[in-house]
């Protein structure tokens, strides 16, 4: 099994708006090689003939008619935003990109 | 703020063949949701359209809506697109506060349609092939109220403030393959695609497709390359053009920008750019993220779609003509030039004139009224043609009354001019105002006797063969009858009492 690196954690957790450490990140390049490594056993064990299965169930074309469901208020839909403001939800700064 | 350096239009085409993609979302019509019931309808109190599925709270599980896929296959179909037999929705992730499940809901590599093409028409006439790529479902994101920095900028904003009423809202993405072969029209030919896609979705019935609503928003991608080589160049990606100028006026600026840095030795960065309404431009966004790091993964809450084929013929068999095979068709049957049709369409009168002419008037009064007082009413009002308080059928009507001679175009006008004010129907405005031709013999051979007593000189040309005179003569005939007059009668009289024939 190729070694996850440092960088990589690095960067997953860029993408995962994680601020981690220097030593965070070799203590979870290790735990990460650990867990990829175990999954990675199912391929030993599927064979050619079993595909990738998304789903374990057989079923296709799950769908609802196009009729308006009552939805939660306002007051319950902000009831567990930590802030908030002209009744939206209220978050810091957004920085970095737009 | 840096002067973005531009390259000439024309030196940057001579030098430079450009690569166009266009990626447009349209916002479905229906109802409800994509993945959940909540109401889709606009201008409703912020988050007051939520629920746990659209919120992304834990435990929630999404369904989707029949008329969202439906739909997709419509648009597909339309497109001439396949219609996958099997497809799977999948999450596409990253963090932005405008989408409360931290993932978007989305088709990675099983499109619902796909490879599909649309023939544009540009104003000249000439027809390019747009090939389509794909066609994929996914869902809207919340709106953002940016506070703190200057007119709700996101920069120098202390916080923001979010809705999550649009968050769910279903959206189907289209996008084309690389359009080449443009040349110097590529920007002409992204705003056809972008017109003719608006025509098609509003003919479907599927979305109202109104870009200054947000309803339809287009992202231009563009590179250039060096004439005679094949390889694309870096491409930039312009997002959210909201008009169909906007759309061409972007595609422009970024031949001419990509060229001036490309020509002076530096490279393009692969980015999103920021357009600008007011002065044409684009302006630097965020470097893009490569696809591997939205960890695209098979949705697991949402089963697979497999139309079944019946179905999908079921829907092909719906489809409207197209809207291009349409106006070509009505341009036919209305006997009028590609530069008429041109500026019909321009005017939004398409409808109405067809309208019209429906209610029974024929095809060269319609337009001209359209086209005419009505475009120009509009115009100042500043309001569009549907939006004037007349029907089609009344302005029907309003020919039919000139047809028969009951109305000249000048009280015609003032029938029209009545009904818009609110007077009422052609009919109630004629009897109202007195507005009637008069054909009463007695009377007007009474205003032709004095008309030509008065103007002696005149009828003695006349009578002396100068037959093209008489005009003035019908003119003083009008003038006493305050145009009320049936001109084309008031020229025979005068001819008959002078004992002159035509021709
Ligand atoms: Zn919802």
């Amino acid at each position: 099994m190729p070694g996850i690196t440092r960088e990589e954690v690095a960067h997953l957790a860029r993408l995962a708006r994680l601020e981690l450490k220097g030593e965070e990140l070799d203590h979870f390049a290790g735990q990460l090689d650990d867990i990829i490594g175990a999954v990675a056993r199912v391929s030993e064990v599927a064979d050619q003939d079993v595909p990738p299965t998304s789903h374990p169930l057989p079923l296709t074309n799950v769908m609802r008619a196009d009729e308006v469901r009552p939805s939660l208020t306002p007051e319950q839909a902000l009831s567990g935003a930590p802030a908030q403001e002209q009744q939206r939800f209220k978050v810091p700064q957004i920085l970095g990109e737009d | 703020m840096t002067v973005t350096e531009l390259l000439s239009y024309e030196a940057a085409l001579a030098e430079y063949d450009p690569v166009m993609g266009l990626e447009v979302h349209v916002e479905l019509g229906t109802r409800t949701k994509m993945f959940c019931g909540c109401s889709t309808e606009l201008g409703a109190e912020p988050n007051s359209q939520t629920c746990p599925t659209c919120l992304g709270l834990p435990g929630s599980l999404p369904v989707v809506n029949a008329i969202g896929v439906e739909s997709a296959i419509k648009i597909g179909l339309a497109l001439h697109c396949e219609i996958a037999e099997w497809c799977r929705f999948a999450r596409k992730n990253y963090f932005y506060p405008d989408m409360p499940k931290n993932f978007q809901t989305s088709q990675y590599d099983e499109p619902i349609a796909f490879n599909g093409y649309l023939d544009v028409q540009l104003e000249d006439g000439e027809v390019f092939r747009v090939e389509i790529e794909r066609a994929h479902m996914e869902e809207d994101t919340g709106k953002s109220l940016h506070v703190g920095g200057a007119t709700g900028r996101i920069h120098g904003a202390s916080h923001s403030l979010l809705d999550y009423n649009r968050a769910g809202i279903p959206l189907i993405e289209i996008v084309t393959k690389p359009i080449e072969g443009a040349g110097e029209r590529a920007p002409e030919v992204a705003k056809a695609y972008v017109a003719e896609l608006r025509e098609l979705i509003r003919a479907l019935g599927v979305s109202d497709a109104r870009m200054d609503k947000g309803q339809m928003r287009c992202d231009v991608n563009l590179s250039l390359r060096p004439h005679g080589t094949e390889k694309f160049g870096t491409r930039s990606e312009t997002k959210n053009v909201n008009s169909l100028r906007s759309v061409e006026r972007a595609a422009r600026f970024e031949i001419q920008r990509h060229a001036a840095v490309l020509s002076s030795g530096g490279s393009i960065v692969q980015e999103t750019r920021h357009f600008h309404e007011d002065d044409g431009s684009t302006t630097s966004g965020r470097i893009k993220d490569n696809a591997e790091d939205y960890r695209y993964f098979p949705e697991p809450d949402l089963v697979p779609v497999a139309p079944a084929r019946a179905w999908v013929e079921e829907l092909r068999a719906t489809l409207p003509e197209p809207p291009r095979v349409r106006r070509n068709r009505l341009r036919e049957e209305w006997g009028v030039s590609e530069l008429d049709m041109q500026s019909i369409l321009n005017a939004g009168a398409v409808e109405a004139i067809v309208a019209t002419i429906e209610a029974g008037a024929d095809a060269a009064s319609a337009r001209k009224w359209w086209m005419g007082e009505l475009a120009r009413n509009a115009n100042e009002q500043g309001v569009s043609l549907e939006e004037l308080a007349i029907t089609p059928a009344d302005v029907a009507r309003v020919s039919a009354l000139v047809a028969a001679g009951d109305l000249n175009d000048k009280l015609a006008r003032q029938v029209i001019e009545g009904v818009l004010a609110g007077e009422g129907t052609p009919d109630e405005v004629v009897e109202k105002r007195g507005l009637k031709v008069v054909s009463d013999d007695g009377a007007l051979g009474a205003a032709v006797e004095e008309a030509i007593a008065g103007n002696a000189a005149i009828a003695d040309k006349i009578r002396g063969g100068k037959v093209a005179a008489v005009g003035a003569l019908v003119g003083a005939v009008m003038k006493a009858t305050r145009g009320q007059a049936d001109a084309a009668k008031v020229k025979d009289l005068i001819l008959e009492k002078l004992g002159v024939s035509e021709g």
